[in-house]
C-alpha cells in the first residue's frame, strides 16, 4: 500500500516534467501563433520562451528565422518548421518537421502551407530569450574570444539566474584572461544583488579584479544615496584600485603602441637607409617596392587558398621569403637597368625613381584591380596576447616587432660580420681604391639595392596584416620613411633604429593630447627642426670632403 | 641673339595675350571662335607656367629643388579664395554671410584671420606677402644650417605632407577637405560671365609675361651668375667670399611669391582650390614640368607647364588608364635621356642641323648660353666602371 | 590592356547599335536623324576613389548596354562618354565642363564623394546641366540641376541610430561617432547629434571624433572607444570612409571589441567595400542601407546575375565574383528613370527632362523606387544589415514601404525645405 503511494507520488511529481514539454498552456501558445492577433501572438511566444526549455528556444529561432508555417487551416492548423527546399517535378517542396522535438514529417508542397512571418514585434519579444539562451550557450564555445565576450555580456546583464551558470563555467574554465572575465562577470552580478554584505564583497573583488568594465556601476553604487557607508566605501576604494591600474595599463599600452609605430617605421626604412647610406640614392620607389612585397603575399595566399587549404595558415611564411626575392629581384632590374646610369646624381636618382614608382603603381592597379584586395590574417596572427587585465597586445603587431628586430640584426650580422658586407662597406667608403683592390663596385652595388628592396618587400609583407593592400600603399608609407632615414643620418645603422624610435615613441605619445594629425604635423616640425641643429641627421657619414 | 629672343617674345605674347582672347569673343558659330572652355584651360595653363617659372629659377639656376612648392601655390590660391568666399555674402545655399563650410561646421561667428580678406586691398598684399613669410621662414631655417641637396628636398616634401594634414582639418576652418569653392563674383565681376574669365585669361597671361621678365632680369644681373655659380659648386663660392645662403634664401622667396601669384589666378578659373593642391604628389608633379621643358632656360619651364599639362587634359579623358604611366615614363625618360628637356632637345636639333647646312663658316655653337645642367654635388667621384 | 577593354566596350556599344540598326529597326530616319545621343559618365578611375567609383562607372556602362539592346532612349542609340578625374577634385570640375560645353551631352551620372560633387555643382547650375547623383550624401542640398537617387540623412543617418537605440537593436545608450573628416561626416554628425540629444540622449554619452582620408593607426581611437563602451551600452556610429576602414575594422577585433558588446553601425562601407577586406574582423557589424544584393526579390536576382555576366564579358578585373550594392544600384536605376523621363517628355533637353522626372517610379533591385515629385530626390527603404563572413549582408530590419527623403534634416534645420514646384528650391518655412 505505501509502496503504491509512493509510486503515485513519484508519477506525479515527474509528470509535470514529462507533460511540461506539451502542456495545455504551450499548446494553447502554438495555436494562438497562427491566429491574426499581435497580442495574442506575443503573448505566446513570451509563455514558450519562459519554459527555457531548449527545443522551444529552438523553435523560437526557427520562428525568427522565418522558417514556421502552419499547416491546415482553422482549428485543426497545425504548426512546423520547415527545413530544406527543393524542387520535384514542377513543384516547390519543403521538408517538415514538428514545432516541438523536430520530428520529420516528410516533405510536403510549399503551396499548402502558410508561413507564419514574424513581425520586428514578434521578433522583439523573441530576442530576450534567445540573447540569454545563445549567450550561456557562447559559453561553451570553444573560441575563448567569443566565451570572453560571453561572460562580459553577462556581466553588463547581471541577472541573478545566470549566477550557476556562470559558478560552472568558471570551474572549467583554463584560460587565464577568460576565466578571469568570467570572475568579473559573477562580481558584477552579485553587485546588483539585494544583499549589502554580498555587495560590499562583490566591489572589493571587482577592485583587485581590476575591472575596468565595471566602474560605471560602481559608481552608481558610490554615489547611491540608499546605500550603506560600507558599500559606497567599499565601491569608492575599488574604483580607486581600478583608475589607478588603469593608468598603469595606459602607460604601458602606450609604450607598447609606440614602439609598435616604430617596428613600422623601421622595418620600411632600414632598407632605404641602406640604400641611401651605401650608394647615395634617394629610392622614391621604396613605397612601391613596399607594395609589391605586399602583392606577393597576396598572390601567395590565392595560391595556399586554391591548392592547400588546409595548409592555409603556413601561408605567410612562404610569403616572407618570397615578398623578400620578388621586390629584391625588381630593385636589381631598376638598379642595373636605369639607376646605375645616374650614379652620383642623387636629385636625378629621385625623379627617376620616382616616376618608376608610378608606374610600378599603376601596373600594379591594371594588373589586380585599382580596388584594395583582401589578405586575411593566419589564425596565429590572429588575435593577442593578454599582458595584463585590459591590455591586449596583438599578435600581429608583436610580430612586426620582432621582425624588424631580427631584420637589423640580420644586416648587422651581414654588413659588418660577412665579406661580402665587408666589400659593400669598402665600395661605400672608397669606391675608387675598392675597384683597384679587385672589388667589383657594380656588382656590389646591384647586390645591394636588391638587399634594400629586398628588405622593402619583407615591410610589404608584414603590412598586410595591419593596413590596407593596395595600389597606393607606398604613398602612405613613403614620407614616413624618408623623415627616419633623414633623422637618423646614413652614417650608422643605429641611426635608423634611434630615429625610428624616436619618432615612433613621441608620435604615441602626444597623439593622445593633440589627435592623431597634429601629432603628425608636430613631428615633421620637430624632425625639420632637429635638421636645424644636425642637418645631416644623428650619425652621418664622416668623410674627409669639405662638404662633411 | 638677344633681338631675335626680344623678336619671338613679342610674337608669343601678342598671341596669347591679344589675340587668343580676341578669338574667344568672336560668335560661337565663327569657324575661329576659341571656345570658352579651351580659353579657361590655357589660363589654368598659364598659371602652371608662372609657378613653373619660380620653380626653374630656383632649380635650374640655384640648384636648389624644392619638393614642397604646393604649399606656396595654395596659400597663394587659398588667400584669393578666402576673399572670394568672403564676396559670395548671402548667394548662398545657407544664406549665411558666413561661408558654407563653416555654416556645416556649426562655427558661429567669422574667426579672426579670415576678417581682414574683406578687403580686396588686403588680399592682393597677401597673395604675395604670406607665401613670401613662409618661404622667408623655412629657407632660413634649411639654408643657414646648411641642409643642402637631398635632405633638404626631404623636407621640403614634410613641409608640403604637413600643410596637406593641417589644412585637411575642419578645425581649421579653411574648409577642409572640400576647400574653398562655389566662388559667385570676383571684385564685383560675375565669374559665370565669359567676359570676367577673358579678363582673367588676359590678365594671367599679362602677369606670366611679366614674371618672365623678371626672372630673365635676376638671371642677367650678377645675382644670377652667383646662383648658377651656387648651383655648380657651393663651396667654391663659399670660399669666394659669397654668403650663398642669402642668394638662396632670396630666389626661394622669389619663387615662393611667383608660386603664390600663380595660386591666386588659378582659383578663380578653377572655381575651387583643396589641400589637395598643396600636397606632395602635385608638388613632385611641378617638378616634372620644369624638367620636361628644360630647366635652366626660362622658356623651358613655361613649354614644360603647358605641354605635360595638356597633355594630362588629353589622356585622361582618352586613355585615362594610361595617364599615370605616360607620366612615369616622362619622368624617367626626360632624365635619362633629355636632361636639359624639350628645349634642349630642340637646341640640339636646331645645333645638328646647321652644322649640317653649311651656310656660313659659323664656330660650333655650344647651344644656349645656360644649357649645361650638371648636377650640381657629385657625392663622390667619378665611377671606375 | 585597359585600353583594349574601352576600345573594346566602345566598339560593342558602337557595333550593337550598327547591329540592331540593321536588323530590327524600321528605316525610319526624322529630321534629327538616328545619331546616337551622348551622355558622360564623371567618375574616378584611378586614384584613392577608384576603389569605389570604378563599379559606378561599370554599371551604368551596363544599364546603356541594355538600353540600347532595346532600341535606345527615343529610337536613339546612347554613347557614352566616360571621363577620369583621377580622384583630383580640381580635375571633377575641368571634366564637368568639358563634357558640358565640348562633348554637349545631354546628362552627367557621377560623383562620388561630397567634395567632388561640390565642385561640380557651380559647372552644373552655370551651364543648365543635368547630373544624377548616386550616393548617399549630408543633405543640406537642392540643386536644381541634380537629381540625387542617394540616400538623404532621413534615410540612412538616422534609422540605423534608431535601430540600436530600439530594443530590437539593444537599447544602446552610448555613441560614439567616428568618420574622416570631410563635410559629409562633420555633416551627418552633426544631424545624428542633434537627433541623438533630441531622443534624450545626454551629452556625456555622445563622443565625437575625426581621422583624415587614408588614416592607417587606429590604435589610441580604439582604446578611447574601449575606455567608452565599458559597461555595456556602448556603440560606434562609423562614418569612415575609403580604406581607412580596413586599419579600423583589424585594431578593433584585435583589442578585444566584440560586436555583440559594441557593435559598429557603418554608414559607407557596402558588399564593394567588403570584397577587398578580411572580413573575419567584420562579422557581426551593421551596416545601414537602401540596398543590399542579399535582397531576395526577382528583381534582384536578375540584376545580380546581369552585372556578374556583364563582368565576365568584359573582363572586368573580379570577374564573376564582382558585387552589386546600394551605390550601384543607384546608378543603375538613375540611368532608367533618365529614359523614361526622357520618353515621357520627349526631348532631351533639360528642363523638360527635369519636369518629366517628379514622381517617376521604377521597378529597381530593391523593389518599387519613386522619385521625389518636388525636391529632386528619391523615395526609397531602409534596410539593415548585419555583415557576414563571405562579405554579404544579412538583413535583419527593412521598413514596408519607402521612405520620404527630407533633404534639410528636420532635426538641425527644421525652418527649411526644398521645393523646386512651388518655390525656387531651398526655402524658408513659414513658422
Amino acid at each position: 500500500m505505501r509502496f503504491l503511494f509512493l509510486l503515485l507520488l513519484v508519477a506525479w511529481l515527474a509528470a509535470p516534467a514529462a507533460s511540461h514539454a506539451q502542456s495545455p498552456e504551450t499548446l494553447k501558445a502554438l495555436a494562438d501563433l497562427v491566429v491574426d492577433d499581435g497580442d495574442k501572438r506575443e503573448a505566446a511566444v513570451t509563455v514558450l520562451g519562459t519554459t527555457r526549455d531548449p527545443k522551444w528556444l529552438e523553435f523560437l529561432g526557427a520562428l525568427r528565422d522565418g522558417n514556421v508555417y502552419a499547416r491546415g487551416q482553422g482549428k485543426a492548423a497545425e504548426v512546423v518548421v520547415g527545413g530544406a527546399k527543393s524542387t520535384k517535378g514542377d513543384q516547390d517542396v519543403i521538408d517538415i518537421v514538428t514545432a516541438y522535438g523536430r520530428r520529420p514529417l516528410g516533405t510536403v508542397p510549399v503551396a499548402g502551407l502558410t508561413e507564419i512571418a514574424a513581425d520586428r514585434r514578434l521578433r522583439i519579444a523573441i530576442k530576450p530569450f534567445l540573447d540569454a539562451d545563445e549567450t550561456r550557450g557562447q559559453l561553451a564555445s570553444p573560441d575563448p574570444e567569443t566565451r570572453r565576450g560571453a561572460a562580459m555580456k553577462l556581466g553588463h546583464q547581471a541577472e541573478a539566474s545566470a549566477t550557476p551558470v556562470v559558478e560552472a563555467a568558471i570551474a572549467k574554465e583554463t584560460v587565464p584572461h577568460v576565466r578571469h572575465a568570467l570572475e568579473e562577470a559573477l562580481a558584477q552580478i552579485r553587485l546588483a544583488q539585494s544583499d549589502a554584505a554580498v555587495r560590499v564583497l562583490a566591489a572589493q573583488s571587482l577592485g583587485n579584479l581590476h575591472s575596468f568594465d565595471a566602474v560605471p556601476a560602481l559608481q552608481k553604487l558610490a554615489s547611491d544615496p540608499a546605500a550603506s557607508r560600507a558599500e559606497r566605501d567599499a565601491a569608492a576604494l575599488a574604483i580607486r584600485q581600478i583608475e589607478r591600474w588603469s593608468l598603469l595599463v595606459r602607460a604601458v599600452e602606450t609604450l607598447f603602441q609606440g614602439a609598435s609605430l616604430a617596428s613600422i617605421l623601421l622595418l620600411m626604412s632600414v632598407g632605404l637607409a641602406i640604400v641611401f647610406g651605401l650608394m647615395g640614392v634617394i629610392n622614391m620607389a621604396h613605397g612601391e617596392l613596399m607594395a609589391l612585397g605586399a602583392y606577393s603575399t597576396f598572390v601567395v595566399q590565392n595560391l595556399f587558398r586554391a591548392r592547400w587549404p588546409e595548409w592555409f595558415d603556413a601561408y605567410f611564411v612562404v610569403a616572407l621569403p618570397v615578398s623578400f626575392a620578388v621586390a629584391a629581384a625588381v630593385g636589381v632590374v631598376l638598379e642595373r637597368g636605369v639607376i646605375r646610369r645616374l650614379y652620383g646624381r642623387p636629385l636625378e636618382t629621385l625623379l627617376l625613381t620616382w616616376g618608376a614608382s608610378l608606374i610600378i603603381q599603376q601596373g600594379l592597379r591594371l594588373w589586380f584591380g585599382a580596388a584594395n584586395v583582401d589578405v586575411s590574417s593566419p589564425r596565429w596572427l590572429s588575435g593577442g596576447f593578454a599582458l595584463m587585465t585590459g591590455l591586449t597586445l596583438p599578435f600581429n603587431r608583436l610580430f612586426i616587432i620582432g621582425l624588424a628586430a631580427v631584420s637589423v640584426a640580420g644586416m648587422y650580422w651581414l654588413l659588418f660580420r660577412t665579406d661580402r658586407g665587408l666589400t659593400i662597406r669598402a665600395v661605400t667608403q672608397n669606391r675608387a681604391m675598392s675597384a683597384c683592390l679587385g672589388v667589383r663596385a657594380g656588382a656590389v652595388d646591384a647586390v645591394t639595392f636588391g638587399l634594400g628592396a629586398g628588405l622593402a618587400g619583407l615591410a610589404g609583407c608584414a603590412l598586410t596584416q595591419i593596413g590596407n593592400v593596395g595600389p597606393s600603399l607606398g604613398q602612405n608609407y613613403i614620407v614616413d620613411s624618408f623623415m627616419v632615414v633623414v633623422t637618423g643620418g646614413v652614417g650608422k645603422l643605429a641611426g635608423t633604429v634611434l630615429a625610428a624610435a624616436g619618432i615612433g615613441e613621441l608620435n604615441k605619445v602626444i597623439e593622445p593630447a593633440l589627435g592623431a594629425v597634429f601629432a603628425k604635423v608636430a613631428i615633421l616640425i620637430a624632425v625639420i627642426l632637429f635638421l636645424q641643429r644636425r642637418p645631416a641627421g644623428l650619425f652621418a657619414t664622416r668623410g674627409r670632403g669639405a662638404e662633411a | 641673339m638677344r633681338r631675335r629672343e626680344s623678336i619671338a617674345l613679342a610674337v608669343v605674347s601678342l598671341v596669347l595675350v591679344a589675340v587668343l582672347p580676341a578669338l574667344n569673343a568672336l560668335p560661337p558659330s565663327s569657324p575661329f571662335h576659341v571656345p570658352n572652355f579651351t580659353l579657361n584651360l590655357f589660363g589654368k595653363f598659364l598659371t602652371y607656367a608662372i609657378l613653373a617659372l619660380g620653380l626653374d629659377l630656383l632649380w635650374g639656376y640655384a640648384g636648389v629643388l624644392s619638393l614642397g612648392h604646393g604649399v606656396f601655390f595654395g596659400l597663394g590660391a587659398y588667400a584669393m579664395g578666402m576673399h572670394l568666399m568672403l564676396e559670395i555674402g548671402t548667394q548662398s545655399v545657407y544664406q549665411n554671410a558666413l561661408p558654407d563650410f563653416m555654416v556645416w561646421n556649426q562655427v558661429k561667428t567669422l574667426p579672426l584671420f579670415w576678417r581682414p580678406f574683406h578687403s580686396a586691398i588686403f588680399t592682393i598684399v597677401a597673395i604675395m606677402a604670406v607665401p613670401a613669410l613662409v618661404g622667408l621662414a623655412f629657407g632660413f631655417l634649411a639654408f643657414r644650417s646648411r641642409i643642402r641637396g637631398v635632405y633638404f628636398s626631404i623636407i621640403t616634401q614634410a613641409l608640403a605632407l604637413s600643410a596637406w594634414l593641417v589644412f585637411n582639418r575642419n578645425e581649421m576652418n579653411l574648409g577642409g577637405t572640400n576647400g574653398l569653392a562655389d566662388f559667385k563674383t570676383i571684385f564685383g565681376f560675375r565669374l559665370n560671365q565669359p567676359s570676367t574669365q577673358r579678363a582673367l585669361y588676359v590678365i594671367t597671361a599679362l602677369t606670366l609675361i611679366a614674371a618672365f621678365l623678371l626672372c630673365r632680369w635676376i638671371t642677367r644681373t650678377r645675382a644670377g651668375k652667383v646662383l648658377v655659380a651656387i648651383r655648380d659648386s657651393e663651396t667654391r663660392v663659399l670660399f669666394a667670399g659669397y654668403a650663398p645662403a642669402n642668394y638662396k634664401l632670396f630666389v626661394f622667396v622669389v619663387s615662393a611669391v611667383l608660386a603664390g601669384v600663380s595660386g591666386a589666378l588659378y582659383a578663380p578659373q578653377v572655381g575651387i582650390i583643396t589641400p589637395a593642391k598643396m600636397g606632395v604628389l602635385p608638388s613632385i608633379e611641378m617638378v616634372v614640368w620644369v624638367a620636361a621643358g628644360g630647366r635652366g632656360t626660362l622658356i623651358g619651364a613655361v613649354v614644360g607647364a603647358f605641354g605635360v599639362n595638356w597633355i594630362q587634359s588629353w589622356l585622361t579623358t582618352s586613355y585615362p588608364d594610361v595617364w599615370l604611366l605616360f607620366l612615369g615614363a616622362l619622368f624617367m625618360s626626360v632624365v635619362l635621356f633629355f636632361p636639359d628637356g624639350v628645349v634642349g632637345a630642340a637646341a640640339r636639333l636646331v645645333d645638328t642641323l646647321k652644322r649640317l647646312v653649311p651656310s656660313r663658316a659659323s664656330t660650333p655653337s655650344v647651344g644656349p648660353s645656360n644649357l649645361d645642367v650638371v648636377e650640381s654635388e657629385p657625392t663622390s667621384p667619378t665611377p671606375l666602371q | 590592356m585597359a585600353v583594349t577593354r574601352r576600345e573594346f566596350l566602345k566598339g560593342s556599344v558602337v557595333a550593337g547599335a550598327g547591329l540592331a540598326a540593321g536588323v530590327g529597326m524600321p528605316s525610319l530616319i526624322t529630321a534629327q536623324g538616328k545619331e546616337p545621343v551622348k551622355i558622360g559618365v564623371l567618375h574616378s578611375l584611378s586614384g584613392t576613389m577608384a576603389i569605389s567609383e570604378v563599379s559606378l562607372r561599370d554599371v551604368v556602362l551596363m544599364a546603356v548596354d541594355e538600353i540600347n539592346a532595346k532600341g535606345g532612349v527615343m529610337g536613339r542609340k546612347i554613347q557614352p562618354v566616360v571621363v577620369d578625374p583621377a580622384s583630383n577634385w580640381d580635375l571633377f570640375a575641368e571634366k564637368a565642363k568639358q563634357l558640358l560645353l565640348q562633348d554637349k551631352v545631354a546628362v552627367v551620372f557621377g560623383c562620388w564623394t561630397s567634395v567632388s560633387r561640390k565642385s561640380v555643382l557651380p559647372v552644373f547650375e552655370n551651364n543648365n546641366g543635368l547630373l544624377f547623383y548616386p550616393v548617399q550624401y549630408e543633405g543640406e542640398e537642392c540643386s536644381k540641376n541634380v537629381f540625387y537617387t542617394g540616400a538623404c540623412p532621413n534615410q540612412q543617418l538616422i534609422p540605423g541610430a534608431e535601430y540600436l537605440m530600439s530594443k530590437e537593436g539593444g537599447s544602446y545608450k552610448k555613441f560614439y561617432l567616428l568618420g574622416t573628416d570631410y563635410v559629409f561626416p562633420r555633416t551627418a554628425n552633426k544631424i545624428l547629434r542633434a537627433f541623438l540629444v533630441a531622443k534624450g540622449v545626454p551629452a556625456a554619452n555622445i563622443e565625437e571624433e575625426y581621422t583624415p582620408f587614408s588614416h592607417q593607426d587606429y590604435q589610441t581611437i580604439v582604446g578611447k572607444i574601449k575606455r567608452f563602451a565599458s559597461g555595456g551600452g556602448g556603440c560606434v556610429l562609423s562614418t569612415i570612409n575609403g580604406d581607412s576602414n580596413v586599419p579600423f575594422y583589424k585594431e578593433f577585433a584585435n583589442q578585444g571589441l566584440r560586436s555583440e558588446n559594441a557593435p559598429i553601425m557603418a554608414y559607407s562601407v557596402a558588399e564593394d567595400e567588403l570584397r577587398g577586406m578580411d572580413t573575419s574582423a567584420l562579422v557581426g557589424h551593421l551596416a545601414a542601407w537602401n540596398y543590399f544584393q542579399s535582397v531576395d526579390t526577382p528583381a534582384n536576382t536578375k540584376f545580380v546575375r546581369a552585372f556578374k555576366e556583364y563582368a565576365k564579358k568584359t573582363n572586368l578585373p573580379g570577374g564573376e565574383s564582382r558585387v552589386t550594392d546600394d551605390p550601384m544600384e543607384a546608378a543603375y536605376f538613375g540611368v532608367h528613370i533618365w529614359r523614361q523621363a526622357v520618353e515621357k517628355a520627349k526631348s532631351f533637353e533639360v528642363d523638360k527632362v527635369r519636369a518629366a522626372v517628379y514622381g517617376q517610379t521604377f521597378a529597381a533591385p530593391v523593389g518599387t523606387i519613386k522619385m521625389h515629385e518636388y525636391n529632386q530626390h528619391t523615395y526609397r527603404p531602409v534596410l539593415i544589415g548585419e555583415i557576414l563572413k563571405n562579405g554579404q549582408f544579412k538583413i535583419i530590419s527593412r521598413t514596408k514601404s519607402n521612405v520620404e527623403p527630407e533633404p534639410w534634416s528636420k532635426y538641425t534645420s527644421p525652418d527649411k525645405g526644398c521645393d523646386w514646384i512651388k518655390h525656387q528650391g531651398t526655402y524658408q518655412k513659414k513658422a
